[in-house]
């Protein structure tokens, strides 16, 4: 049943292959590491030059998957040194790693997301080995009404996320359903709040969203304090560099548990690394935040994204390896590149190409291991960028994500419309916003329209599909009790504890 | 003096910042200035678009009909409008640069999608490479044997059946749903019919039991057909294809006479000489004519289309007013 596999590792642990594999795993931690180039440009970079070379179909999907999880792990950089998300499966790593980074633990704060990823990568690729056909089956047993429930489950769990200004949460979420639903209508076609613009019709990128809201408002907040002399000098301390062993120990159910959930967010066809850290964080809040301080740097809300976003990464590779059917924006792209190789990936890929399945499996678990061996030392190196000045350092990560992003887009206007959302993001800074639930409410809104919308259509206009299968049934339970557990424990609590201090 | 070194040092980094700042605005400024031939995919990166691009940039540098490897760029937004307009508005004369279209665009001209004042003639239509057909498609297990047997359960009840594919309300893919209800005299405003993100999304939906019809494009189902999950009720080409396709029937075969060539091409700007755009033609020609792009147009899941020059040009404008007058019919413009 294994032949593949042991055929695979056959294929991978050739000098070519290896080399392939660790060129994909370093560039791939730099693509990530720099925000503006995610996974998708950087295989789309590199996609021509694998061809050009004439490498082997089983060579070209190494590297190329490589740069694809690889990046998966730089994304997490900029998040905790920088507050700017590397790219879309970071976001929720900024609300951890950044405050880690402000405290001095940047170097731990690196390892242990390294670990995270290490783990989360490894559940997941073993997942992919052994159920990956099975898994295929109940993937596209997910249908609408599901993502719709799904999505509803996510919004819900926002709400742990609530903390100290609730009203605030919920306004920044809704803002980002608002922005979700500018462009070209997926149902009907009619263009919504384009002004005209073709620019618009597609709706804004998330690349352009993020590099907006983060970055361009973090050079604000300084350009802001510079003007007014009163720079905080805020240069964060270099404490130690290596992660502790307790403190893997201490996040080792936060990671398991965000591996499980990543992966089999992965697996789902349309939903990829941003939905599935999103969900494994507010999940971990839910669990074990048990003194409220997720969000001010603590270490398992830094591992839980991690882990969950690498596994998302290898997760979303079953679809496309069993079903011909991608997962993620990244899978999608790989697919094209297989196709140039006369490879057209579906249900009897794992008969006809065992080389190439095998191969590319048994190279992302020699991939992990790489990235683990790459990342764990970089650590050190890369928390010295903080001793680099915030002035200097953020504008020039700007620059170089206005070049990626106006390389993308071969057009000024993305630019212009980073500038307007950047400004957009410093004032709901000011006004104290936390960016997070704007993102969320932006990546979920979407998806949470289209698939109503869709579940809608099949029925001819009767809800009662959203709650026909079992799945979707489980899934508003799921919901109803992450909203509802709480507000009752919290009374419980209120009611017990006075009567405890009183003892 | 440690004081005034230090307002120094601030006063440097407040102008730091602005400068850095600025100077990115400056640069996204700068036009690439491209030498090197090359393909704009008015998409993002990995989409049919940029394999478009990718088979005329690989197949003219292997059979070496370029000096220079072709450049491929992106330039995503409006569904291809953004690139219409910056071909025909700023790059109009690029002799070294063509331009990914497919029968969406010629579609989206013939709807007014790329903005009233853009039409078919505003850029000179250059050559294709290759063509797919639409497909008519339903699980292994769907309880329509042939075309005709799906049409009468659509006559009966245009609502009983639930058609999915990768496109909105108007896109080619519904047009194909379109078509073949108005084959037979069914409105398709009737139609119970599922816009999903992409084709790969609508084949999920299908082999998840969520749709029961997709209609998608008959060489990419290639994988699913060989694995048996998947039936073709019909093929919408003029005639039965070769090879593992000889089985499927054509629409016009079993009486319906609907026909969807999904071609992809390329254009050029408007003011490109004569000179320029002949050799263009000339050299997508010599291309397709090569055995090496034989194999490549296969693994990219196209048949042979011949079409080039002023020949190519007429036949998308043919085509646009062919959809302009469909679209009326299907009651999608007035």
């Amino acid at each position: 049943m294994f032949d593949f596999l042991i055929q695979g590792f056959g294929v991978a642990l050739t000098p070519l292959n290896l080399g392939l594999a660790f060129l994909g795993a370093l560039l791939g931690t730099l693509f990530g590491a720099l925000p503006g180039i995610g996974p998708i440009n950087g295989i789309a970079i590199l996609m021509p030059l694998a061809y050009t070379l004439g490498l082997p179909a089983e060579s070209a999907l190494i590297l190329l998957a490589g740069i694809y999880t690889g990046s998966e792990y730089g994304g997490r950089m900029s998040s905790i040194l920088l507050n700017v998300p590397g790219d879309a499966g970071a976001v929720m790593t900024t609300l951890d790693g950044h405050p880690l980074a402000k405290k001095g633990l940047a170097g731990p704060a690196l390892g242990l997301s390294a670990v995270s990823s290490f783990i989360g990568a490894t559940v997941a690729i073993i997942g992919l080995t052994l159920f990956a056909p099975l898994l295929a089956i109940v993937a596209v047993k997910f249908g609408p009404a599901e993502f719709f429930a799904l999505m509803i489950f996510a919004f819900a769990s926002m709400s742990a996320m609530m903390g100290k200004d609730p009203l605030k949460t919920l306004i920044g979420a809704v803002l980002g359903v608002l922005i979700s639903t500018v462009g070209v209508d997926s149902g009907t076609g009619v263009l919504r709040f384009t002004f005209d613009m073709p620019e618009l019709y597609d709706g804004i990128d998330f690349v352009v969203m993020i590099i907006g809201l983060f970055a361009v408002s973090e050079i604000l907040l300084m350009l802001e304090h510079a003007f007014r002399h009163d720079q905080d000098g805020e240069m964060a301390p270099i404490g130690r560099v290596m992660v502790k062993m307790s403190e893997v120990l201490y996040c080792k159910w936060a990671i398991l548990r965000s591996s499980v959930i990543g992966f089999v967010i992965g697996v789902l066809p349309g939903t990829g690394a941003s939905v599935a850290s999103a969900v494994a964080y507010t999940t971990e809040k839910r669990i074990s935040d048990h003194d409220n301080s997720f969000g001010t740097g603590n270490m398992r809300g830094l591992a839980a994204p991690e882990a969950a976003n690498n596994a998302s990464a290898a997760g979303s590779f079953v679809p496309m390896l069993t079903l011909g059917i991608p997962g993620s924006g990244t899978t999608a792209i790989l697919l094209g590149a297989l196709m140039l190789y006369n490879i057209n990936p579906g249900p009897m890929m794992f008969r006809e190409q065992p080389v190439v399945v095998g191969g590319l499996i048994a190279s992302l678990y020699i991939g992990n291991v790489m990235l683990l061996l790459l990342n764990l030392p970089l650590a050190g190196v890369f928390a010295r960028v903080l001793q680099v000045p915030r002035w200097l350092l953020v504008p020039s990560v700007a620059i170089l994500a206005f070049v990626g992003v106006y390389q993308l887009h071969s057009d000024l206007m993305a630019i212009y419309l980073m500038l307007v959302i950047g400004v957009f993001g410093y004032l709901l800074r000011k006004f104290g916003f936390s960016l997070a639930p704007v993102v969320l409410g932006f990546v979920l809104g979407g998806l949470m329209e289209e698939n109503l919308r869709r579940a809608l259509s099949i029925s001819g206009g009767d809800a009662g599909i959203l709650f026909q299968s079992k799945l979707s049934i489980g899934l508003w339970i799921a919901a109803a009790l992450v909203v509802l557990v709480p507000m009752f424990a919290g009374k419980l609590k209120a009611k017990f504890l006075p009567a405890a201090k009183a003892s | 003096m440690p004081q005034n070194h230090m307002s120094k040092a601030k006063g440097l980094q407040r102008w730091l910042v602005a400068a850095v700042t600025g100077s990115a605005l400056l640069a996204g400024a700068v036009q690439a200035q491209a030498k090197p031939p090359e393909c704009i995919a008015p998409a993002k990166p990995g989409g049919g678009y940029d394999l478009t691009c990718r088979l005329a940039a690989n197949g003219l540098q292997e059979a070496k009909l370029i000096d220079e490897p072709m450049m491929v760029s992106y330039m995503p937004g409006g569904i291809g409008a953004v690139a219409y307009n910056h071909v025909t508005g700023v790059r109009d004369d690029d002799p070294n640069l063509i331009v990914a279209a497919s029968t969406g665009a010629a579609l989206n001209l013939a709807l007014g999608k790329f903005g009233i004042k853009h039409k078919v003639d505003d850029v000179r239509w250059v050559g294709a490479l290759g063509v797919d057909y639409g497909a008519v498609v339903v699980r292994k297990d769907a309880p329509w044997n042939n075309l005709d047997e799906l049409m009468k359960a659509l006559k009966k009840d245009p609502s009983s059946v639930v058609i999915g594919a990768g496109g909105t309300v108007g896109s080619q893919d519904w047009m194909k749903a379109a078509l073949m209800a108005k084959a037979d005299d069914v409105d398709p405003r009737k139609l119970r019919y599922v816009s999903f993100e992409g084709g790969g999304e609508a084949l999920a939906a299908l082999l998840g039991e969520h749709i029961q019809v997709f209609t998608g494009d008959l060489a990419e189902l290639k994988p699913q057909l060989d694995s048996g999950e998947i039936r073709i009720l019909a093929a919408l080409s003029e005639e039965r294809m070769g090879g593992p396709y000889a089985d499927i029937p054509t629409a016009k075969e079993q009486g319906y006479d609907v026909e969807w060539p999904i071609w992809r091409g390329y254009y050029m700007g408007p003011d490109v000489s004569d000179e320029e755009y002949q050799a263009w033609a000339d050299r997508l020609k010599a291309l397709s004519e090569t055995e090496s792009f034989a194999k490549l147009r296969e693994g990219r899941g196209l048949f042979p289309m011949a079409k080039f020059g002023e020949d190519f040009h007429q036949y998308v404008k043919d085509q646009v007013a062919d959809f302009q007058q469909l679209s009326k019919e299907v009651g999608l413009t007035q």
